[in-house]
């Protein structure tokens, strides 16, 4: 989203370095995050893409070996800060994560587990709406209408997913963390997600880490490319997969490594 | 002699497989393709030498005293001697053969001693000669076949599966062994106690019952109210109940500490310590509750003006329930840490803080497990016995003050079976049937732990 044709910078990285134990996994990135645009991190496997995603939301707190260094600034907010709130941190910045993981409880207490917990519904009534409103948002809601109260664990695998994406929305969060959410999905539930991803970008800023680049290049507007821990390059989508500036972009974009 | 021949033929067993082995490796150097591995020769050529000797060994345990037996009472048989008589002679004969005979030696005596020494050896020799030659025999037969290069890894594999189905099959039978002899001596306790008063009686004194002399008649009037097992029955609920008040939260809440907030340090010593409390035991437990407890809380309750038992329920229950917690605070653990991480992940990325984490998503998927190790633990404190004999007396009251004394089934086995038994006598017999119980009482809890368990496992998996 453009205000009087400037973009909107919803999260800045600046500097960020990832150890675990004395290994270290992210070397010195910075990256700004567009707000209402989807944004691809690409990269072969182990480059700390994930690693980096993670940091966003602060789930990297809960490896005990991991230690985080650098500003992440998420409305001109430190999050790496003493001050900051992880359980509000959490509610702003949802994450969806690779293989789908419902609870184990029905559909209706999996979207409604998030609202509960941040006490964002006054009655059964509102829940009753948030639980909807989700559900139809993640296009789920006519599938699953007449069998709330099933539990989310006998879904399909695209329709858990789409349960766990409609569990992330349901405290309307700003920020959409994907983790490779269709790696483990059949190419038609991967389209739905992917249509989903479109639709949902009007409403949230979504950064999807994603193995397929044929999928950055659907999905997203613009491109961070990692390698080794380092963010190589990152610019417009059209840019990184057309024109890109470094040699190791074009190799990982072209399929000469990787 | 037979631990001669035994190791012979394991050294025999050993040869065959060797030069299975090697025949296989003789077939390999003529560019022959084996139908297997090298060592199936060998396996396949041991199987057939250790086959024969095990049958023969087997039919010669199970025949050879009948028939000398027979060969040496049928030099008595046309004097006319009773059976019991004759019994006693051959036992006798046996006994002056090995030189254990004290009685006075008569010349019939002598003699079927010295033909009994004769017989046992000639049946000794033979069976070396028998057991050898068969075993030649077959390895022979056996060789034959691998050196036309027959299959040997099917026969291997059968005979394995053979093996493994018998071990499984004694497991099983021995069990239902067991469940029969309880079974028949608990019908015959019932024949004499009407079961009524078994279940419905609320008087249990079985030393009435130790002081019938067996050469009386049997008389089941006198023990009209001598096996009412309600009181034992609610002693055994009843301790193990305050066993698992103590049980259940210390081990729930140690299992939850250890598999969620415990750092990896803690942990590391934590566990093994738990651990260790199961790893006493159970009669040090026993006087740990008798002598430590049991004194303690009667003094404490005396300071309070309370009037204590110093055999108390209360102790017996709390050191049960101290010996249960490592059960289920580390079964618990395991559950709680099997919990996929991603369930976790889930439930911190959409805010959630450490404890609603657990209560609301690992609670819930632990619950069949966690239900399963409390069932565990409810099977244990009912089949307890030693704690509840030392600390909670033997006096089966029938009350529900955690102060006062009562016993268990488990302590009134103990204390019918000890000293002198006779079978067939209700008061043995007695054990039987409270063994009965206390094995229908377990088996249901197991079958509802199991209902429950997969009752969990449909709704969540």
């Amino acid at each position: 989203m453009r205000k009087n044709g400037v973009k909107m910078i919803k999260i800045k990285a600046k500097d960020v370095d990832v150890f675990y134990g004395k290994k270290q996994a992210l070397f010195n990135i910075s990256l700004d995050i567009e707000e209402n645009q989807v944004t691809a991190l690409i990269g072969p496997s182990g480059c700390g893409k994930s690693t980096f995603l993670r940091c966003l939301n602060r789930m990297n707190d809960v490896i005990d070996i991991c230690s985080v260094k650098g500003e992440i600034l998420i409305n001109d907010f430190n999050i790496n800060d003493k001050s900051c709130d992880v359980v509000r941190l959490r509610e702003k910045i949802g994450m969806v994560f690779q293989k789908p993981n419902p609870f184990p409880k029905t559909l209706y207490e999996n979207v409604s587990y998030g609202p509960t917990i941040h006490g964002m519904a006054q009655s059964k009534q509102e829940m009753d709406e948030i639980v909807e409103t989700s559900l139809k948002k993640a296009a789920l809601w006519e599938e699953v209408k007449d069998r709330l109260h099933e539990p989310g664990t006998g879904l399909s695998g695209g329709q858990q997913q789409r349960l766990c994406i409609a569990r992330a929305i349901s405290v309307r969060p700003e920020v959409i963390l994907m983790d490779e959410p269709c790696s483990a999905l059949d190419p038609i539930a991967t389209a739905q997600i992917e249509e989903l991803i479109d639709e949902l970008k009007k409403e949230h800023t979504i950064i999807i880490v994603t193995h397929s680049m044929a999928q950055a290049a659907r999905v997203s507007q613009n491109t961070g490319f990692f390698h080794l821990g380092q963010l190589i390059e990152h610019g417009s989508t059209d840019k990184i997969f057309k024109n890109p500036d470094n040699k190791k972009t074009q190799d990982y974009i072209t399929g000469r490594f990787g | 002699m037979n631990l001669i021949l035994f190791t012979f033929i394991v050294l025999l067993g050993f040869t065959s497989y060797y030069f299975g082995r090697k025949k296989a490796y003789t077939i390999q150097s003529t560019k022959k393709r084996l139908t297997a591995l090298p060592q199936f020769y060998g396996y396949y050529l041991a199987i057939w030498c250790a086959i024969p000797a095990f049958i023969i060994f087997s039919l010669w345990a199970i025949f050879e005293p009948t028939i000398v037996k027979l060969l040496i009472l049928s030099d008595y048989s046309n004097q006319g001697y009773l059976d019991d008589e004759l019994n006693l002679l051959y036992e006798k004969s046996k006994a002056l053969s090995r030189g254990q005979f004290t009685g006075e030696i008569t010349p019939f005596i002598e003699a079927s001693a010295e033909k009994y020494l004769s017989l046992r050896s000639i049946a000794q020799s033979s069976k070396v000669v028998i057991v050898l030659s068969a075993i030649i025999a077959s390895v022979a037969y056996a060789y034959k076949r691998i050196s036309s290069n027959s299959r040997t890894r099917e026969p291997v594999e059968k005979f394995l599966n053979a093996v493994l189905f018998t071990a499984s099959l004694a497991a099983i039978l021995t069990t239902v062994g067991i469940v029969f002899s309880l079974i028949f001596q608990t019908i015959d306790f019932f024949k004499v106690i009407p079961l009524f008063d078994f279940v419905f009686g609320t008087h249990w004194y079985p030393a009435k019952a130790f002081v019938r002399d067996s050469s009386e008649a049997l008389d089941p009037t006198m023990y009209s109210d001598t096996f009412g097992a309600v009181p034992i029955f609610a002693g055994t609920f009843f301790i193990a109940f305050i066993a698992m008040c103590v049980a259940i939260p210390i081990g729930l809440m140690s299992g939850i500490y250890l598999a969620e907030y415990a750092s990896t340090k803690v942990r590391q010593y934590a566990k093994p310590l738990i651990e260790i409390l199961a790893g006493i035991p159970t009669v040090v437990y026993g006087f740990f509750a008798a002598l430590t407890v049991g004194p303690f809380l009667k003094e404490l309750g005396t300071s309070m003006g309370l009037e204590v038992s110093a055999e108390s329920a209360l102790a017996a229950g709390g050191v049960m329930g101290i010996m249960i917690i490592p059960f289920i605070s580390s079964l618990s653990d395991d559950v709680i840490t099997s919990v996929p991480q991603n369930l976790r992940d889930g439930s911190y990325a959409m805010g959630a803080t450490k404890s609603e984490t657990i209560k609301r998503v690992i609670f819930p998927a632990a619950l069949p497990g966690i239900v399963g190790s409390i069932l565990l633990g409810v099977s244990r404190a009912i089949g307890e016995t030693m704690i509840v004999v030392m600390a909670s007396g033997l006096a089966a009251n029938l009350t529900l003050n955690p102060l006062e004394s009562t016993s268990t089934i488990t302590a009134q086995i103990v204390v019918i079976l000890i000293g002198d038994q006779a079978f067939g006598d209700p008061k043995t017999q007695a054990a039987f049937a409270l063994g009965m119980s206390l094995f229908l009482v377990t088996l249901c809890l197991n079958i509802v732990a199991l209902r429950v368990v997969k009752k969990y496992r449909e709704k969540y998996e």
